[in-house]
């Protein structure tokens, strides 16, 4: 229940998620923008955490736990302290997904989905960053673009990331 | 803004100030250097060569005679990162950090110009220094993307000084909710999300529609994969898509506006989310907007990860905070969309036509293009093709002009095999029909889709089995669920394709997918499934034999699949 991005201890993690349902309180039409912005808060959406939201914006817990599963970019368990998306669109596929997965998986041994056993990478593939120029690409932490890869070129790239 | 008087006030003096741009030297500036900001020349780096820049400049004493302006998108992403020079127009191309110095001392303090850092054609003996000469851009025509070269997306000034909010003036001062709508439908602009409906009549039926309040949503949830024009447009221009939502809310007669954008684009969200700072306390977006009593405002909502929110249905569920998941239609959005109110939802490029159209009006706009497809249209190209990156050209221009003189062909002397458009609704048209005009109709009777305007180009090195398999992968793994049409026929073609490209496939399996494809096309709920054999159907359609290769041979030409004996 402890686990967390951020070192504040839990009761203060509670107060700031009440401060994120505040302006969506009784509104369930704010669900989505609730968890995003408590899964940037938390690093997950543990159930601690759904039944808060459930209760703050007055839906059913079942409708939180529904949401979540549906939209890929919220997760029900810890992840790594970078994340690591390598895109698998069409354009990257034709240029070389399946390379830059198979590098990845021979330095960290991690496939995708999976967390390494020292919570710093986690892998998932995901469907076109809008990098198609720059393929085969992949994003770490959803914002550095890391472009016209090649085998070589990722160990450096990993590097940077402690 | 309480009046047209005032907006040209603002744009007179911003315009002044933006004559370096239109080639005009100035007395007290002496360059104003346009670094494309748009995601792919900053995943090359570009901030870099920013700092580089601003250093020299303030070595050399000049930091407040040059102005550094990150843009949007400029197009040619392979190229990156990329620059404009004004006065001269110089563009400049992979630039480095190293090279920022010598453009402040040689060409910005000496005024020469640097020919080893800029374009030259292919076969061409000298570089071309001029952006507009340059033969990529000069058979494009800008409109959507029309400021992406010349503003700041994070000014509102700039976009004020090339027009921008004169068409939202136009239409709350001088003309009637009626006239709006009649001059969209004369102009012949259909929806640019793909399915190609005439935007005038979407809107038409949504004033008429009864049911109070109204809602205006722009669908930024590019999903499909190799598209990324909205992307583009979102992060270099966003304040033409605030201001063609603000017409239709007048026309409609709506107050209230969403823009839906996925999370992957955290660039887009924060220029967006500006640009609605900005609108606001320039009173253009709020209340009694132009002093008409029109009143307008614009919510962001950040898709989480769910590729079928990009059809319409699923994404009005979606901005209610559900799991977005597709419902039948009637009732249309015109009539019930968010929140079970009329609602008129058109996609990003869409959007950024609509300022244009009201400014210049129908008949120019429609003056380009063909004859049912009017205006111009955004593409994104990539795969293999030697200039990657986002083009604008009117609508009918043929494939092989887009491929071999834009694109500029395919690299290491390969041969072209096809070009995939509209994503995992579309499909591959193969080399016979490259003289093909692109409009909805013609690419259509291909049976490929214009769709939202990612063409992926394919090489002799493509299996196209393959790329079938990817796109049913693709599907099976976004289908929602909620229909079994597409939950359990695209899992059964995907097996079926799984097992031909492992050497397993067997007589009868391409008659099969066949049959699974028609039967989805004609029961599945919504869009996604109804379009998912698309890509199916056209490989089979053209190549038909690489199919049989796989089956009969348990053989891939190509060497991409592994097929056991």
């Amino acid at each position: 229940m402890v686990a967390c991005a951020s070192n504040a201890s839990n009761d203060e993690l509670i107060k700031q998620l009440d401060k994120i349902i505040d302006p969506y309180r009784g509104n369930p039409g704010g669900l989505i923008q609730v968890l995003t912005k408590a899964q940037n808060l938390v690093g997950y959406l543990p159930k601690w955490v759904q039944i808060q939201i459930a209760e703050g914006l007055g839906v059913s817990l079942q409708e939180v736990y529904g949401v979540i599963t549906f939209y890929t970019f919220f997760s029900l368990i810890p992840r790594g302290r970078h994340k690591i998306s390598v895109c698998a669109g069409t354009a990257c596929y034709v240029k070389g997904t399946k390379m830059v997965t198979t590098t990845i998986k021979d330095l960290l041994d991690l496939k995708p989905g999976q967390t390494t056993p020292d919570s710093r990478f986690t892998l998932e593939i995901v469907r076109c960053i809008g990098a198609c120029g720059l393929a085969p690409a992949m994003i770490i932490d959803g914002k550095d673009v890391h472009g016209r890869l090649e085998p070589e070129l990722i160990p450096a790239v990993l590097e940077q990331y402690a | 803004m309480k009046s047209l008087d005032e907006l040209a006030k603002i744009k007179e003096s911003r315009r002044a100030a933006l004559k370096i741009r239109e080639g005009v030297p100035s007395a007290t500036e002496k360059a104003h250097v346009m670094m494309c900001g748009g995601a792919g020349c900053i995943s090359s780096k570009c901030l870099d060569v920013v700092d580089a820049m601003k250093e020299a400049l303030n070595k050399n004493g000049i930091a407040d005679q040059v102005q550094i302006i990150l843009t949007g998108c400029m197009g040619p992403c392979d190229m990156g990162p990329v620059a404009i020079v004004y006065p001269d127009a110089t563009f400049y191309r992979r630039l480095k950090p190293k090279d920022a110095e010598a453009i402040v001392e040689e060409h910005i303090m000496q005024g020469n110009q640097i020919p080893r850092l800029m374009y030259r054609t292919p076969g061409a003996k000298e570089p071309t220094p001029r952006v507009n000469d340059i033969d990529l851009f000069a058979k494009q025509k800008k409109i959507v993307l029309r400021n992406n070269f010349y503003i700041d997306p994070t000014s509102i000034e700039d976009y004020i000084a090339n027009d921008g909010y004169a068409a939202l003036g136009k239409a709350l001062t001088k003309m009637q909710p009626e006239d709006i709508i009649e001059e969209i439908k004369k102009s012949g602009l259909r929806g640019r999300g793909g399915a190609g409906f005439s935007t005038g009549m979407k809107w038409g039926f949504t004033a008429a529609a009864s049911g109070a309040p109204k809602y205006v949503v722009c669908n930024g949830d590019e999903g499909d994969p190799g598209a990324f024009m909205d992307r583009s447009v979102l992060e270099g221009d966003p304040h033409s898509v605030i201001e063609g939502m603000a017409i239709c809310g007048r026309a409609i007669g709506a107050e209230q506006g969403y823009v839906y954008v996925r999370a992957e684009y955290p660039l887009a969200i924060e220029r967006l989310d500006y640009a609605l700072q900005k609108a606001r306390k320039n009173g253009l977006l709020g209340k009694n907007l132009f002093g008409s009593g029109f009143n307008f405002d614009i919510e962001i909502r950040i898709g989480a990860g769910a590729f079928v929110c990009g059809e319409e249905t699923a994404l009005l569920t979606s901005i209610e905070g559900k799991r977005g998941e597709p419902r039948p239609r009637p009732p249309f959005p015109a009539n019930a969309g968010v929140w079970g109110k009329p609602t008129v939802l058109n996609n990003v490029e869409t959007w950024a036509n609509i300022p244009e159209i009201i400014l210049k009006g129908a008949d120019a706009y429609a003056a380009i293009g063909t004859e049912k497809s009017k205006g111009t249209k955004v593409f994104a190209l990539a795969g293999r093709i030697n200039n990657t990156g986002i083009i604008e050209v009117p609508m009918g221009t043929t494939l092989r002009e887009i491929v071999f003189e834009i694109g500029g062909g395919i690299p290491r002397k390969k041969a072209f095999k096809a070009v995939q458009t509209g994503g995992p609704s579309g499909g591959c048209i193969p080399a016979e029909h490259l003289d093909t005009p692109v409009d909805y109709d013609s690419l259509g009777a291909l049976g490929a889709i214009m769709g939202s305007g990612g063409m992926i180009v394919l090489d002799e090195d493509t299996c196209m089995v393959d790329i079938a398999k990817f796109f049913l992968d693709f599907i099976v793994d976004e289908s929602c669920g909620k229909c079994s049409p597409c939950r359990i026929g695209t899992k059964r073609m995907h097996e079926i394709l799984d097992n031909i490209s492992n050497g397993k496939g067997k007589e009868g399996d391409i008659e099969l997918l066949e049959e699974l494809a028609t039967t989805i096309k004609a029961t599945a709920l919504c869009g996604l499934g109804q379009t998912a054999p698309n890509p199916v159907l056209s490989t089979i359609r053209y190549f038909r034999n690489e199919y049989e290769e796989h089956i009969r041979d348990k053989k891939c030409s190509c060497n991409v699949c592994e097929l056991k004996e």
